[in-house]
């Protein structure tokens, strides 16, 4: 298992240097002069090559690249020229905003999703599987922004139900006691019940504009499979066999059904991290694919390298996590082969 | 369980249920009613002023938690509303000053404090001073405008007593000392976190303060929130009403008017100008546009190439503008007309003023054949497009009216983060964008846009001999000398039209109702100090 595990993420270590050197060149040949940019708006050129010089732009692209590896080795990403912040501890801190949003959009999505599939596909034909229909078609054709949008107009700002999209937390409650950077497990850890409430108050708009999105090639995956299971000959035996429709629907037809569903899965969260920027922006969301929109708008170099790579690395994590799941949910993979 | 038991519970916890929240909301109110509740779009980048690359919020940070020597004084504008008055400066540290031709010294207010209880000296005048003038880019341009060069210049005659010996006598001296710039920060504290690399604390100070302004910073997470609380201990001017305040960066434009509307949020500068407009007519929120001093959005055009370098074209291009369909459409009413004047000359000694251009298709048509071009000519036109809500309407109505006169102009969106790049390499044949000078004179702004030294805004790369003579003469001289200068080099622009002003910009900001005390600064940042809520 473990040699198993280490010859993995060797294959992914060739990946995660061509991510290092493209996103260097890339990030070079984008347009945009940063020393212009930064040097402010009366800057004369002197200004603007002393900024160039401050900012270690003047040297050639070879000793830049040099420097860079030299600083990542050391777990340097370097510092955002917009926020004036290393980027290592932005990203520390707006990755786990990201995380906690996406992941209970998942939890909340998979808890509507999979039900729904199952039942569609059991029942197929009937009410439910119309549902699971039209909730699907709905999901994948109202982007995200979309359906924030219109979810901060009805419930904030028309019935003031939802409490008002600052962020994370309620502009008067103070952030708890930063232990993973989960403010609803922290808040919990810590007894801070108020905090609690107030952050997933905030935490259910955006969520569930999410949630409704995931919900779809989730759905549409449980039901496909299932269908498939449930016409195939080991549940046509199972069924004359005389067994309890429970037992042959969750013990036999889901636990084959499964596998594909955890593919989606993994697909839609790495997905929704790195792209639900236009949720973050509706709710002020001081997640990481903000942070590195708006690094690309003022051309800081830093924080979109620093954004590629560990999106880089969690994707590979990522991968590696659920070919590990296959695993264990169905013996007959083999991970080696 | 009995079911007396139960029943009992059930209420227990029924009650419970009603009054947790009610409690939290009664802090929150008291909370609330003590905060100001500030929503921006973009975040401060560094805790000091004089850093790389610091950004407009951060000169906001630096303006509300650090002291200067000098501050400017209070009048009314046009429309009853608190104005700075460029005229008038004013003790903030120092409590007296004598002005002579060579120097200026300043005595300091005896009981002042850093936050950190160190007593501000004459000595951490001289640091900060000293800092300005060295550490580049930015601060020390800013400080040289002035004729603030030379660490030299400044001199700690003793604790309370600060001298600054004048180069050259320069009528911005005094006003630059009261900018953001120069502020006094705690010489002992950035020492301590010095390094030999590091001179001037710079890595510090981006993140920590040495101030004794009458804010201090609670708390800062960078790009989400600033929160603030009154320095109770400030001694440089009236204790702020204030007791706390609250930056939050709020991303989509339509939630800031949401927060603003539902009331869970004090105050905005940063909506469009349409919301502005609309805002204008809600009862439940006050909405103040100031003219922006010294300010104006033009097309600029590029003189030394065809067909620009042809005065005839480029007055052609004047007549041709729909200004008031700019005005109407794009700026929904929230801006200065600056076309449409009685004659294209001067009208007093302000900037800017209206020119005698507005819409004339025929006039331009004539003036087009005149210079030759009566089977026109391509070229393009280029805006930034991080204003893209105001720059992309505008640069479309232009374009379709250029059309008419034979212009035929291809539009070039250039990045946010490309066109400071883009003007500095002077090529482009037309652009619209805008400028605005701190120091509220003429000749300033001139001698950014106009003069021959062919600064970044001198976007049109205008050179001109006489123009430079006049702007010269303008800054070093007063009295009819000066008013003549002036006339001169405003008639010479209105003629030469390398850059047609089109409007000047309104700062707007909308507040509550219950907020009091708004005062426009031309640094256009928000002052926490004077405002009031109740």
């Amino acid at each position: 298992m473990l040699g198993l595990l280490l010859s993995r993420l060797a294959t992914a270590i060739p990946s995660i240097i061509g991510v290092v050197v493209v996103t260097f060149m890339l990030t070079r040949l984008l347009p945009g002069d940063p020393a212009a940019y930064f040097a402010g708006l009366a800057a004369s050129p002197q200004a603007i090559t002393e900024v160039r010089a401050k900012l270690g732009l003047d040297k050639s692209l070879p000793e830049q690249f040099v420097g860079y590896i030299g600083d990542l080795l050391q777990g340097n990403l370097g510092n955002s020229l917009s926020t004036g912040q290393p980027v290592v501890a932005e990203i520390a801190t707006r990755l786990p905003a990201s995380a906690e949003l996406t992941l209970f959009a998942l939890i909340v999505a998979v808890a509507i999703a999979i039900p729904l599939g199952v039942l569609a596909a059991v029942k197929q034909g009937t009410w439910i599987d119309h549902l699971c229909r039209i909730v699907t078609t709905a999901g994948v054709s109202l982007p995200v922004f979309f359906t924030g949008l219109l979810f901060a107009y009805v419930f904030y700002y028309l019935l003031q139900w939802a409490p008002a999209p600052t962020g994370r937390l309620d502009v008067f409650l103070s952030p708890p006691t930063h232990i993973t950077g989960f403010y609803l497990i922290d808040s919990a850890l810590t007894g801070n019940m108020e905090t609690f409430w107030g952050a997933l108050r905030q935490l259910a708009l955006p969520a569930i504009s999410m949630a409704i999105f995931s919900l779809a090639p989730l759905a549409r995956m449980t039901r496909g499979s299932m269908l498939a299971v449930l016409g195939s000959d080991f549940i046509r035996t199972a069924r004359a066999s005389g067994l309890a429709p429970r037992t042959v629907v969750f013990t036999y037809a889901f636990r084959n059904a499964v596998l594909p569903v955890i593919t989606t899965l993994g697909m839609v969260f790495s997905f929704l991290l790195g792209a639900n920027v236009l949720v973050e922006t509706v709710f002020a969301w001081p997640g990481i694919g903000l942070y590195a929109v708006n690094a690309l708008i003022t051309s800081d170099y830093a924080p979109v390298q620093g954004f590629v790579l560990t999106m880089a690395v969690l994707y590979v994590a990522l991968n590696l996590a659920i070919d590990l799941l296959y695993g264990l949910v169905d013996p007959r993979v083999r991970l080696d082969a | 369980m009995k079911r007396r038991s139960f029943f009992k519970a059930g209420a227990a916890a029924g009650a419970a249920v009603t009054t947790a929240p009610a409690i939290w909301s009664e802090a929150k109110a008291q909370a609330r009613n003590e905060t100001l509740l500030i929503v921006g779009e973009s975040p401060p980048n560094s805790m000091d002023i004089h850093g790389v690359g610091a950004n407009r919020p951060a000169y906001e940070v630096s303006w509300n938690t650090h002291d200067r020597l000098m501050t400017y004084g209070v009048k009314k504008d046009a429309n009853g509303n608190d104005h700075y008055d460029y005229t008038k400066l004013e003790p903030e540290l120092a409590t007296e000053w004598d002005l002579k031709p060579n120097s200026v010294t300043f005595k300091l207010r005896k009981d002042a404090k850093f936050h950190d209880g160190t007593p501000i000296t004459a000595k951490d005048v001289k640091w900060s001073f000293d800092r300005a003038v060295t550490v580049g880019g930015f601060p020390t341009f800013q400080m040289k405008a002035g004729s603030l060069e030379k660490p030299e210049q400044f001199v700690v005659v003793d604790d309370n007593t600060f001298r600054v010996d004048f180069l050259r006598s320069d009528k911005l001296t005094m006003p630059d000392i009261g900018v953001p710039v120069p502020v006094v920060m705690n010489s002992e504290l950035c020492k301590k976190h010095a390094t030999a690399a590091d001179p001037w604390a710079m890595e510090w100070t981006k993140n920590n303060h040495a101030s004794g302004g009458a804010y201090k910073v609670e708390r800062w997470q960078p790009g989400q929130e600033v929160v603030y609380v009154r320095n109770d201990d400030w001694k440089n001017g009236p204790l702020p009403k204030i007791r706390r305040v609250i930056m939050r960066i709020i991303p989509s434009a339509g939630n800031r008017r949401a927060l603003l509307e539902r009331g869970d949020a004090d105050l905005s500068f940063d909506l469009p100008s349409k919301d502005f407009a609309e805002l204008r007519s809600s009862p439940k929120l006050t909405v103040i546009g100031t003219p922006i001093e010294n300010a104006m959005m033009y097309l600029g055009m590029n003189v030394n190439q065809k067909p620009f370098d042809n005065v005839k074209v480029r007055q052609a291009v004047a007549w041709a503008i729909p200004y008031q369909q700019i005005m109407d459409a794009v700026m929904f009413g929230q801006a200065i007309p600056l076309f449409g004047g009685a004659d294209n000359k001067f009208k007093g000694v302000y900037w800017p003023q209206k020119d005698g251009y507005k819409t004339d298709i025929a006039k331009a048509k004539a003036l087009m054949a005149e210079a030759g071009y009566g089977n026109g000519v391509e070229t393009t036109i280029s805006f930034d497009l991080g204003l893209a809500s105001t720059n992309e309407p505008l640069t479309i109505l232009i374009q379709e009216s250029l059309a008419q006169i034979g212009i035929k102009a291809t539009i070039n969106k250039i990045p946010g983060a490309n066109w400071r790049g883009e003007l500095l390499k002077k090529n482009m044949p037309m652009i619209t964008n805008a400028f605005g000078g701190w120091l509220n004179y003429p000749e300033y702004f001139f001698f950014w846009c106009y003069h021959g030294q062919n600064a970044v805004f001198n976007t049109m790369g205008y050179k001109n001999p006489a123009m430079d003579a006049l702007i010269d003469k303008a800054r070093f001289t007063s009295g009819p000398e000066y008013e003549a200068a002036v006339k001169g080099f405003i008639d010479m622009a209105f003629e030469e039209v390398p850059r047609v002003p089109i409007y000047q910009p309104l700062l707007n900001v909308a507040m509550q109702k219950n907020v009091t005390g708004y005062r426009y600064w031309f640094h256009r940042q928000l002052d926490y100090r004077q405002l009031a809520k109740g």
